[in-house]
């Protein structure tokens, strides 16, 4: 309708989709975006959505054998004095669970469906970078393979997911087990700010024409922060992963206080990068609420721009609280109580959105299916964790609740509570979109009481523990200290905590295999992802949609704008301007192409082989040379004669 | 005492919500007044929260399942739009009254120096207890005088560690390289259970230690005790289980004052028998858990840095009943 006045910037003897009839212009874009059906194909392709799949897929692998290392840890807790796991691999165990779920779970599976459904939601063919995206993917699997390999071999690391030096460091934790701990974030932060960076690319630069910053749907705004944040945090953490190496392998002395090193200088880097983390993880899961009350309650969301500033000010306040995790180390008590009002504060911004959540309910007509009940539960859980936040960032109370079962119950709350509900919300909400079937309603209310009851069966007593006085990471307790009755509750709930993941993973399976046929909107949602067929084909929109409103599918019924005018036989996007999304430039996308597998292939090997030798950095760099030179030779696209 | 100031009214409400948080080392089973101040606060954290919760929730059921007339209208969105921003306005005064609340909680546990002073080492996985005036130092248990303020001054061995006493005061971390401290004061005569509460290794788990506060009296009779070396051997099978001690791997590692024994990477054992536990609070100090301990440490406590010595049957009851009479 629009666009091909603006955006054809160049004369193109090719023909664009406006020339041909529809079938022939459907048939055509399928040759050009479809993934052929072989293994080249399977190692080459750069479609966000099929790697967005694969990557989400894989996420939840690490989350089953996280769970099950969970469950491994309630049977040896559920008796005082248990022998079923020694200290040793109790140590890894718990190192191993709390690593794979943020590192190799939470962050990835929450940029990986922002792989899958920004492109969508924002209408255009492709993610950014989509090569770097295929290479993100095949590090982030390297890293957990790495971390799993090792685990299976009894070399996991057996540190803390947090590896607090000098625990960490090369006194106290001879071998490689600690090694390899950094080495793992090294890939996950690699795979992750390469996502990251394509995420802002693509939303700034590539939304439909007529998507100003004021009609991006709030998930999308919701995984442009989180970008942001993981540009800025990421890097704290591989300094510190990588000088942790450094001390470890090369002889630096960056945390031995013996030789002017300073321990507390990783704890302030660790939780300069792990603070973010949680919004990280969190703004995700609170974008995905957005986008499933408005459907669910049949009206648009309440408060479009606070929810947005808050999703903003949560992101910024994020960076402002991370000595709350050192209140116990002794700081200048000025600076602690500074940290206190700022986490403090963050109750702000989350109040708002709460409230605005349920002013939406209230003023819609809210139909209570399963994506809506695990939002409720969302709600319920994750208000309670909140307020065990504010408790937490009290310096005085946290010298009594740091570091035992309190806190454990604390962030199990906010994170399973904030972010892992709203995914299950979201796979019930956004599985048939990706493959095209529905999941069982009746089957998902047994999914969500078994997961609820389950949930705060295992996590409120920890409450109870915590001030009872039971430490975090011990492996065993002895039986006068009377914690025996509840952990002994806590690990049956654990039982049934995990009876709801495994009935939801054999929905999601049945469903994705058989389920009845979703359509377009099941849903009847408001949203551009809605506006393609389920699931959508390899270019994604026949046409580009042109956004009028913050709701396209509910303000334009049946007849949505397109633009018209991109090739057909060549993979081209249209280029957007930042803030009003006007139409700029078609822009090549690139093609399917092996490099990035073997240039991750090669940096696995260089990562890998490092933490045997420091050698590895300079023989291993010849290989990955070679391969990005393949992945980065010219294409002989239009860009590049320009 | 530690009630001095009362329960307040709206506390009341939220014991039900803490149900049985007693025990041998618990926060709300309170033994001094920082413990008291911080079990007031957690109290009242838990109270006001409680209550907020509880008005979110009703508030999510009441927007789900209210009766719905037909039609919303633009009086709606203002009434929404006003509800929110009260709802905010309302956030943000508790929290900035939260936050209050922990500084004046700060400002009144002070710190500040003690009436007496203590060395706590953290070490992979006991504690090294250190009175410099009276020149002694003991292990895994720590006595203090009724109503005194006691300064710990904390430090580590090797990797972090963090001192916590639940019922007598919140938590500090020992961190090589640095000194931190803490102030303990009980307020009633009594036994108080402390632990590790930062990860430090294999036996983490296994870190504990004893706070007895006792009258005035019985700290000065137990500080002259400690002050003096151990006391000779008195029959003949102490005597052998003294010389089987002095020439095995034992005193590579062990001090007895008083004997030719003067290692220093294990814990003093001058006067152990007098100590209520052995092995970092694992097992009460008896003739039996000390032949225990000594024939295999590994087992009881897998990880630890106490080797297995091997000895007969006859020598490893020589050296209980030697270590027993430490008192």
């Amino acid at each position: 309708m629009t666009g091909n006045r603006n955006a054809r910037t160049r004369e193109d003897d090719r023909p664009s989709d406006t020339d041909v009839s529809d079938a022939e212009g459907e048939r055509r874009l399928l040759a050009t975006w479809a993934t052929p059906r072989t293994l080249k194909g399977v190692l080459s392709t750069v479609d966000h959505k099929i790697i967005g799949r694969r990557y989400i897929a894989t996420a939840f692998v690490f989350l089953i054998l996280g769970g099950l290392l969970a469950l491994a840890m309630r049977l040896q807790l559920a008796a005082p004095e248990a022998r079923f796991i020694g200290p040793d691999r109790y140590n890894q165990i718990f190192t191993m669970h709390g690593s794979t779920m943020m590192f190799l779970f939470a962050v990835p599976v929450m940029e990986a469906v922002g792989v899958f459904l920004v492109p969508l939601m924002i209408g255009t063919r492709n993610i950014a970078f989509p090569r770097l995206n295929a290479f993100s993917y095949w590090i982030f699997l390297s890293g957990g393979i790495l971390l799993w390999v090792s685990f299976a071999l009894d070399v996991g690391p057996d540190v803390g997911w947090f590896a607090y030096v000098p625990l960490a460091g090369p006194e106290f934790s001879p071998g490689k087990r600690a090694d390899i701990w950094a080495q793992m974030i090294t890939f996950t932060e690699l795979a992750a700010l390469a996502v990251a960076v394509e995420l802002v690319a693509t939303i700034l630069k590539q939304r439909a024409p007529g998507m100003s910053l004021d009609r991006i749907p709030v998930f999308v705004w919701a995984m442009l922060v989180t970008s942001f944040l993981i540009i800025m945090a990421m890097p704290a953490i591989m300094i510190a992963s990588s000088t942790l190496i450094l001390d470890r392998l090369v002889g630096t002395q960056f945390y031995n206080p013996a030789e002017g090193g300073d321990a507390l200088l990783w704890q302030h880097l660790f939780w300069f990068f792990g603070h973010p983390e949680v919004y990280i993880i969190f703004l995700p899961a609170v974008g995905m609420v957005s986008t499933i009350i408005p459907t669910f309650a049949g009206r648009p969301i309440f408060g479009y721009l606070p929810l947005v500033m808050a999703l903003i000010a949560t992101g910024i306040l994020s960076f402002g609280l991370w000595v709350h995790h050192m209140f116990t180390t002794g700081l200048p008590r000025l600076g602690e109580s500074f940290f206190t009002a700022s986490s403090m504060s963050i109750a702000i911004p989350a109040g708002v959105q709460i409230f605005c959540w349920i002013a939406t309910l209230w003023a819609g007509r809210p139909q209570l299916k399963t994506p809506l009940l695990f939002v409720c539960g969302f709600i319920f859980t994750f208000v309670l964790g909140g307020m065990t936040g504010v408790m937490v960032a009290s310096v005085p109370l946290d010298t009594q609740v740091h570091d035992t079962y309190f806190v454990v119950a604390h962030f199990h709350y906010v994170l399973i509570g904030g972010a892992l509900f709203p995914l299950i919300a979201a796979v019930y909400y956004w599985l048939p979109k990706v493959s095209g079937r529905m999941m069982s309603e009746r089957l998902g209310r047994i999914v969500f009481a078994l997961i609820f009851l389950g949930f705060h069966g295992t996590f409120f007593p920890m409450h109870f523990l915590g001030l009872m006085g039971m430490p975090r990471r011990v492996y065993t307790y002895q039986p006068e200290m009377g914690w025996g009755g509840l952990n002994l509750f806590v690990s049956l709930s654990a039982l049934v905590l995990a009876a709801g993941f495994l009935l939801f993973f054999i929905d999601a399976i049945r469903s994705a295999r058989s389920g009845p046929l979703a359509g377009p909107n099941p849903w009847n949602a408001p949203t551009l992802e809605w506006a393609t067929s389920s699931p959508p084909p390899a270019y994604n929109f026949r046409r580009i949609p042109v956004v009028t409103s913050a709701n396209p599918l509910w303000d334009n019924g049946e007849t949505l704008p397109v633009a018209g005018g991109l090739n057909i036989d060549r993979r081209e996007l249209l280029v957007s301007s930042v803030v009003e999304a006007l139409p700029e430039a078609r822009e090549s996308s690139p093609t399917d192409s092996i490099w990035p597998f073997w240039a991750a292939m090669a940096t696995s090997i260089l990562l890998i082989t490092s933490i045997f030798t420091p050698w590895a950095v300079v023989w291993g760099s010849i290989p990955v040379a070679i391969t990005l030179i393949g992945w980065f030779w010219p294409k002989g696209e239009p860009e590049d004669e320009a | 005492m530690i009630a001095r100031r009362g329960v307040p009214l709206p506390a009341l409400l939220a014991l039900p919500l803490l149900p049985g948080c007693t025990g041998m080392q618990s926060s709300l089973d309170v033994g001094g007044p920082a413990a008291g101040e911080l079990r007031l606060l957690i109290v009242s954290f838990t109270v006001i929260c409680g209550i907020v919760w509880l008005l979110v929730v009703a508030t999510l059921g009441w927007a789900l399942l209210r009766r719905r007339p037909a039609g919303t209208g633009a009086r709606t969105q203002r009434q929404l739009t006003w509800a929110v921003s009260l709802s905010v306005a309302a956030t943000a005064i508790i929290v900035a009254g939260l936050t209050t609340l922990s500084f004046l909680a700060t400002r009144s546990l002070g710190g500040g120096d003690g009436e007496i002073e203590v060395v706590a080492v953290g070490q992979q996985w006991w504690w090294q207890f250190l009175y410099p005036r009276e020149g002694f130092q003991t292990a895994n248990e720590l006595h203090i005088p009724v109503g005194r303020t006691v300064r710990i001054r904390l430090e580590s061995a090797d990797v972090i560690h963090s001192f916590w006493v639940p019922s007598l005061s919140g938590k500090m971390d020992m961190i090589p390289g640095r000194t931190t401290a803490l102030t303990l004061k009980a307020e009633r005569p009594g036994v108080y259970r402390g632990q590790c509460a930062e990860f430090c290794g294999l036996q983490h788990s296994h870190m504990g230690f004893t706070v007895i506060a006792e009258d005035d009296v019985s700290y000065r009779k137990w500080l002259t005790g400690q002050a003096q070396p151990a006391r000779p051997a008195a029959t003949e099978e102490i005597r052998a289980g003294q010389a089987v001690f002095l020439a095995k791997p034992c005193a590579a590692c062990h001090t007895i004052r008083g004997t030719t024994a003067v290692g220093t990477a294990g814990p003093d054992l001058t006067h152990i028998g007098s100590r209520r536990s052995i092995a970092a609070g694992l097992l009460e100090t008896t003739r039996g858990t000390l032949a225990a301990w000594t024939a295999d440490p590994q087992t009881l406590k897998p990880g630890t840095t106490m080797p297995l010595v091997p000895l007969t049957s006859i020598e490893l009851r020589q050296v209980a009943v030697y270590l027993e009479s430490l008192k």
